[in-house]
């Protein structure tokens, strides 16, 4: 081994031996199909680029007008031109991670029941009621929650209250859930509730990228488990959950992805609130879609460019969230042939 | 449709020297098998006494393997699949109404065509993943001597003991398919069924596999599915014929001892098979 490691590298080429090109004749309907095709994929990259471009150039005049104050302060003012997205950023954050707190149980078990425990005549059936949950409106999602969820919620919200609110993130200032009446608005329209309902509308993102990631796990180790005595729960436990690790982490970070852009339905269900807090039970609170849903109405042109740049934190987020996610699922034995 | 219910004979006492074998006696009877409305098996009876390598010849689609996996529950698992039959484990039938799946399964252990470890476990989880999966709970020096104790019988021992924490897909296939034997082992089976075991596997790894199944014969049932007639006549002491006719669902044509079958076959279609005439 050694003697081959000091020889000189030998020339890649000798003269009289190098690769010859290689070309072949196109055929006629091949050279139209690619064309076309090549044409759709530059237009959707032409699209969203332009997209990108478009919002990331509203921070000029953003930061000309209000500077760094833009990303450190939480007040938006509008009359007084004070505007920053401090309580945004966060309440977009927050809001995400609370729907991803109930979506990822669900999309989870769910996925697992499809793949692992429905038997076949249901698993179709399940599977497009599932992807009906896509399919629904967020206005309609909002309108459940706010008429629906949200009379409801309060009670657990004051319950979770009740006996958690020692625990910083489950106080709530102004209530008190003793009182001899209930101070209900304290409880309402609040990160919580609105968490719940972005939830339904992402878990079907989760579940199917888990369902199809659990759908691949190897017939060859689920067998070998069973053979040796294992229940189904073993199985899962065994073969298909560390095989499918990649889907689950993929989906669940592409279903926070969808929960950070959600517009219509928190727009219905919080009361606008900028102060910098973290008490979700606590009425109020603000994302960045439903600032701009809120405000660009009355904006001015320069409050208008500082809604689509935050739009464009958003955008950047996002982006960022759904790479991630494409990078785990396909670096994962799991998700080498899955699509997201 | 005319069946010939094959002659059964007593091998364990007719040709093999006084051992005292610790596996169980699997006998099926009248066996038939369903994919959907596609019947694939018609009325297999055969008995697999302890301490005989019983071997399952015949052609492709002749129905061994979809006997085998009958013989411990796994054909079911394939949604439409059905069967008719007993398969008794000591008397036992497996099938039986009060019958648990996941404990007959425990006690006839599978071996696959294909090695198929679990590539997220080291070498040492793997062997004791079946204790794991059934909920059986053991002390650690009894674990480590277990371990150590399955990587022996299954003949892999010398080869992985400095490296029991490496993960169980770093091995050959070879190693593997030991590995998933040394595995089987781990639940202490009365009956090791094997599914063309050495199909994918290089001469040697086949040769070391072969020597495993020798030394494991007196201690479990073992039931081999292969399509390689000299591996059929090296490891077997028993060996049945399966035959699946055209547009007929497969049978068995001829049952005997293994030196029989091979030397002085009674139907001239197993004479033609083992001949390697056809299939």
């Amino acid at each position: 081994m050694t003697a081959t490691l000091e020889q000189p590298p030998a020339p890649p080429f000798e003269p009289d031996d190098v690769p010859r090109e290689l070309g072949t004749k196109r055929d006629v309907p091949d050279l139209a199909f690619r064309g076309i095709a090549r044409t759709v994929g530059a237009v959707v990259l032409v699209v969203t680029g332009a997209i990108g471009i478009f919002l990331g150039y509203q921070m000029i005049p953003t930061l000309r007008e209000y500077g760094v104050h833009f990303f450190t302060q939480n007040q938006w003012v509008p009359e007084q031109n004070l505007l920053g997205i401090k309580e945004v950023l966060l309440g977009t954050v927050e809001v995400a991670l609370i729907a991803l707190m109930f979506s990822f149980p669900l999309a989870l078990l769910t996925a697992l029941y499809i793949s692992e425990y429905a038997p076949s005549w249901l698993r179709g059936w399940l599977v497009a009621a599932v992807d009906l949950m896509a399919a629904i409106p967020s206005i309609i999602y909002g309108l459940w929650g706010l008429l629906l969820i949200a009379p409801h919620a309060l009670f657990v919200a004051r319950f979770l209250n009740e006996y958690l609110g020692w625990i910083p993130i489950f106080a709530v200032h102004g209530g008190n859930p003793r009182a001899a009446t209930f101070a209900e608005t304290r409880y309402g329209s609040s990160a919580f509730i609105a968490g719940m309902v972005v939830s339904m509308m992402v878990i079907p993102m989760g579940c199917a990228v888990m369902r199809g990631v659990f759908a691949q796990a190897p017939m060859g180790e689920r067998e070998a488990a069973l053979a040796l005595g294992s229940t189904r729960w073993g199985v899962i436990r065994s073969v298909v959950i560390p095989f499918g690790r990649g889907g689950i982490i993929g989906g669940t970070m592409l279903a926070l992805g969808r929960a950070l852009g959600e517009t219509v339905a928190v727009y219905l269900i919080v009361s606008p609130d900028f102060d910098v807090k973290f008490r979700p039970l606590e009425i109020g609170t603000i994302t960045t879609a439903s600032l701009i849903a809120n405000f660009f109405g009355d904006a001015t042109k320069v409050q208008l460019s500082a809604l689509l740049a935050a739009g464009f934190v958003l955008f950047v987020m996002t982006l960022v969230v759904n790479t991630f996610a494409a990078i785990i699922v396909n670096r994962s034995r799991s998700g080498a042939m899955t699509e997201i | 449709m005319t069946t010939v219910a094959p002659p059964v004979i007593d091998i364990a006492a007719a040709e093999l020297p006084p051992r005292n074998p610790t596996g169980a006696h699997l006998d099926a009877q009248r066996v038939s098998a369903w994919f959907g409305t596609n019947k694939v098996l018609d009325r297999v009876s055969l008995s697999m006494p302890p301490g005989v390598v019983t071997a399952l010849i015949g052609p492709s689609g002749c129905g061994k393997s979809t006997f085998l996996r009958i013989l411990n529950r796994m054909h079911e698992s394939v949604p439409s699949a059905k069967l008719a039959g007993e398969v008794r484990l000591n008397g036992e039938d497996i099938y039986a109404p009060g019958a648990h799946i996941t404990r007959t399964r425990k006690r006839i252990g599978m071996v696959f065509q294909k090695p198929n470890p679990f590539p997220a476990m080291s070498i040492a989880e793997n062997v004791v993943a079946g204790l794991k999966l059934t909920g059986t709970r053991i002390g650690h020096a009894e674990r480590d001597a277990l371990i150590e104790d399955c990587l022996q019988r299954g003949g892999l021992w010398a080869e992985v003991k400095d490296r029991l924490s490496a993960p169980g897909g770093s091995l050959s296939g070879g190693q593997q398919q030991r590995l998933c034997i040394a595995r089987s082992l781990a639940v202490n089976p009365d009956v090791l069924l094997m599914d063309e075991p050495c199909s994918a596997l290089d001469p040697t790894s086949t040769r070391r596999i072969e020597e495993t199944i020798a030394i494991l014969r007196d201690q479990v049932t073992i039931v081999i599915v292969t399509h390689n007639m000299q591996q059929a006549a090296r490891v077997s002491q028993q060996c049945a014929f399966f035959l699946a006719e055209l547009g007929t669902p497969g049978q068995i044509v001829e049952v005997g001892s293994t030196k029989d079958m091979f030397e002085r076959p009674i139907d001239q279609r197993t004479s033609d098979y083992v001949n390697g005439r056809f299939g």
